[in-house]
């Protein structure tokens, strides 16, 4: 079976913790879990005016790939959810080729 | 999950899926997000995003994903409350009726509109955000038929004064960015177009979604090529995305748009035709912005010249690509004494970069719609005589102001007053936590509000003014709890109507709307006579659509597809149906001329903060940092949210942002606790060291209190530990009473041990 990714166009990633808290209420996890967890590359100037700033969420062992929703037909709870729709799901070849159709700061997960 | 289109619930009697829009409780602004609540044997198990919602298309934040624990939340109070006034501060509160809760307040207004001989004895304040603010004018005007009533920040600086601003220069509602809103197929429809720019203005929309925009639309238009252009004093996620960003010192935003303005007219890159046949007083605002040389707005701003040249030039002709820009003004504006000045401003800009209700400029609808509207009508239950007695009617009379509310600065002089020459004896807080959130010196209040006879509130869990204060807690219900109509823009840029859907009943709940009608059924049953029920009312409110409230549930989320843009050009935007604006000279008012006759100034100019080197050399030298306040969090609406775990392990603790030159020179390092301080007040915060602010600045983030402490006398759940309101004297505003400096006070800081120790 080909494997699938989880792809983060974070270009447009605004830290907004959405996909944390809905795949929380997906897997039903506790407080000290996550199925994805959100993180940071802190504010910095690169040159005068200008800023790189960067939140990217990484599943974790917990991710199930929301295979019942997936399955039913439906997008996994985090890429529903994503408030800047930048979240992608599929099978591994088209997450690449979407990755590089989509270009600078974006990332694949294998999963 | 999808609901059928036609239907709003499916499922079984105890598992069941509802549809819905959401408002509130919790607080929010009314985006009308799509969201599907599943209920499980009488509970709410959980809630997904709504894909066949226009807006939000399926997406969440994390206050409608958090909402089971919230509204499941241990502390959650869910019955009505009494507590003997001499008891104000403890925990000695008893469970009563519905019906018990009612003759309370029967009997104390009664008896407080005895002793002050007027209906203006009960004052109703109102806190922001939540659908109270539809109903909480309407308490006072028809249920108490007072005309006592509030939001109650500092220079009414919310979303009131751009309003009311508006409504002078355009004779419009709120001018909110295009983002498709007239049209069923929103970004799809072939009359939509992009922004070229948008400017984000003092504002943080996508954690704010204010005024009832969803924020993340604006990521969306990113998406189809809009370039933003950020104006903060910090840097913004935004910022890192943006093409320019002015990074202004707090409080000089109008001279930032008045450099702005002086750029484009002086480099003729305004819109010739517009201004011509639509503009009143190009020539007097020319003039005006003669005084504002860019090299003289760089000294006030400390943004470079250059810089904002570039901006303006962008903003002006879109790079030639024959775009319109937007511009999305955030309450920072109303947040500093320039308040009038900068929105007249930055609306100048609008209007005469010809931005003004074209595809992809900032678009305007009526002045107020449906409930936005009929809430401030209701005064015409209010005698002429207590109008003219209503508190602080001198500074600004009924007629003047938008939004009908009393000026809230005249409040606290009158609740301070001694017994037998006050009128106010009773306060209804409507979702209001006073003591924490919104109006300048709290510490002043809560003494102030000590002295009233009866004092009720409205809330979801005890606050730290329920617990000083109140005498009756009402419990609200939250959106899953309570059937309503979400308007977005509180009806003054409304081409959405949504129906928020009952889908479960919680505890003995009530909604604002629901608490309104039933009081008002007692107390001035007149006014609502010609309704049996909350749905007669809804249908009535939403009549002029064609829809029942029931048929409004079936049908989701309305969008009045087909809303025209220009609409100067085709009558719409006049009551006579005449081509033009609905003001005095059927023109946009650059110069207007009832701010001269109000104020004496009918230009934007830029005045320095009462609290900023320019103003105050003697407190600028004491208190040398600018300490600027209010940034929005994702786990947070302003003062709630505190107790709800998933939200505190992000954000566990208010937060002070300090540059890393300004932290050295204190000796403060990241985690660290730092009292920030002034004549006035004084406040706790943990440190976070980071560039994004400038030195010799620093924000403090706002609204905490500590649910998980004591919230008996005197500590008030820690009310008054972190409270950065307590800094702000009230009553510094500006000019027409409008705009307080939220935004550009002054401090100084040290370094504590923690929270408590020294
Ligand atoms: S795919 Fe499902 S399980 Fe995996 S991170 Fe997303 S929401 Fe969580
Ligand atoms: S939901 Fe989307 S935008 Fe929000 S943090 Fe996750 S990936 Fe980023």
């Amino acid at each position: 079976m080909s494997r699938n990714a989880l792809l983060i166009n974070y270009q447009y990633c605004s830290g907004c913790h959405s996909c944390e808290f809905a795949c929380r209420n997906h897997l039903g996890l506790s407080k000290e879990q996550w199925g994805i967890k959100l993180t940071e590359v802190e504010p910095f100037e690169v040159e005068p005016g200008v800023w790189n700033w960067d939140y990217v969420p990484v599943p974790t062992k917990l991710c199930d790939q929301c295979l019942e929703r997936v399955q039913a037909g439906e997008k996994p709870s985090c890429v529903k959810h994503c408030q800047s729709f930048c979240m992608e799901y599929g099978p591994v070849a088209d997450m690449a080729a979407r990755a590089e159709e989509l270009g600078d700061k974006t990332a694949l997960f294998i999963l | 999950m999808q609901i059928p289109e036609g239907e709003y619930r499916v499922g079984t009697d105890d598992d069941y899926y509802v549809r819905t829009n959401v408002w509130s409780a919790p607080g929010c602004h009314g985006a009308a997000c799509g969201a599907i609540l599943h209920v499980k044997d009488g509970k709410l198990v959980d809630i997904e995003g709504d894909e066949s919602n226009p807006i939000t298309n399926g997406r969440l934040c994390i206050k409608c994903l958090g909402i089971p624990e919230y509204q499941y939340h241990p502390d959650r109070i869910l019955y009505p409350m009494k507590r003997d006034p001499k008891d104000r501060g403890k925990n000695t509160w008893e469970r009563i009726t519905w019906d018990e809760a009612y003759d309370l307040i029967e009997e104390n207004y009664y008896k407080v509109r005895e002793k002050s001989g007027t209906n203006n004895a009960v004052l109703t304040l109102g806190g922001t955000g939540r659908e109270a603010t539809m109903f909480y004018p309407v308490i006072s005007f028809a249920d108490f038929r007072s005309a006592n009533v509030a939001a109650p920040i500092s220079g009414d600086s919310c979303y009131g004064p751009r309003c009311m601003i508006a409504s002078y220069m355009f004779g419009t509602g709120y001018p909110e960015v295009d983002s498709g809103m007239f049209f069923n197929k929103k970004y799809d429809d072939p009359r939509f177009e992009r922004s070229e720019y948008m400017i984000i203005w003092g504002s943080n929309p996508l954690v704010s979604n204010p005024a009832g925009y969803f924020g993340h639309q604006i990521i969306d238009m990113m998406k189809m090529g809009t370039k933003i252009i950020v104006v903060d004093p910090q840097i913004t996620w935004l910022g890192s995305r943006a093409e320019y960003v002015l990074q202004l010192r707090p409080g000089t935003d109008a001279a930032l748009a008045l450099g702005m303005l002086n750029v484009i007219i002086n480099e003729d890159l305004y819109d010739h035709d517009f201004v011509e046949k639509w503009c009143y007083g190009f020539d007097e605002l020319s003039e005006r912005v003669s005084e504002y040389p860019v090299e003289r707005v760089e000294e006030i701003t400390q943004v470079p010249a250059e810089l904002i040249r570039k901006a303006a030039r962008a903003y002006a002709t879109a790079d030639g690509t024959g775009r319109n820009c937007s511009i999305f003004m955030g309450v920072a504006m109303e947040m500093q004494v320039d308040c009038v000045s900068d929105i007249q401003a930055v609306l100048s800009l609008i209007a005469i970069c010809g931005n003004l209700d074209v595809p992809g400029g900032n678009v305007v609808g009526p002045r107020a719609s449906f409930t936005g509207a009929w809430r401030y009508e209701q005064i015409k239950w209010v005698s002429e005589e207590d109008k003219k007695g209503r508190i602080g009617e001198e500074r600004e009379p009924i007629e003047r102001n938008a939004l009908s509310n009393v000026q809230s600065d005249a409040i606290l002089p009158e609740l301070e007053l001694p017994d037998d020459e006050r009128t106010v004896r009773m306060i209804w807080f409507n979702s209001c936590n006073a003591l924490v959130c919104m109006p300048a010196e709290p510490q002043r209040w809560i003494e102030a509000c000590k002295k009233m006879d009866f004092n009720v509130v409205q809330d979801l869990f005890l606050t730290p003014t329920a617990m000083a204060l109140c005498d009756l807690f009402l419990p609200v219900a939250t959106f899953p709890e309570h059937d309503g109509i979400v308007q977005i823009h509180y009806g003054r840029h409304t081409p959405y109507l949504g129906a928020e859907v009952k889908a479960l009943d919680y505890g003995e709940t009530k909604s604002d709307l629901q608490v309104t009608f039933e009081l008002g059924k007692r107390l001035n049953p007149e006014a609502w006579a010609q309704f049996e029920t909350i749905e007669d009312f809804m249908d009535d409110q939403i009549a002029p659509t064609g829809l029942t409230f029931d048929e409004l549930r079936h049908e989701g989320i309305l969008s009045f597809d087909g809303w025209n843009y220009k609409k100067y050009e085709t009558g719409e935007m006049r009551a006579d149906g005449q081509v033009g604006f609905d003001t005095i000279t059927g023109m946009v008012e650059l110069y207007s001329m009832h701010f001269e006759q109000w104020c004496g100034e009918p230009l934007p100019k830029h005045e320095p903060s009462p609290f900023s080197e320019e103003a105050n050399p003697e407190m600028a030298a004491k208190y040398p940092i600018i300490l600027t306040t209010g940034g929005r969090k994702w786990t947070q609406f302003h003062s709630e949210w505190h107790q709800v775990e998933s939200m505190r392990q992000i954000d566990p603790w208010p937060v002070l942002t300090i540059n890393p030159e300004t932290a050295a020179e204190y000796g403060l390092s990241e985690k660290d606790w730092a009292e920030v301080y002034n004549d006035t007040g004084k406040a706790r915060l943990k440190v976070h060291v980071s560039t994004v602010i400038k030195p010799g600045m620093v924000h403090a983030t706002h609204g905490w209190w500590f649910p998980e402490q004591d919230g008996e006398a005197p500590n008030y759940f820690g009310a008054f530990k972190s409270n950065i309101n307590t800094l702000l004297p009230n009553d510094s505003i500006g000019r027409m009473y409008k705009g307080a400096p939220y935004k550009s006070n002054l401090c100084n800081i040290r370094r504590v041990r923690s929270l408590d120790e020294d």
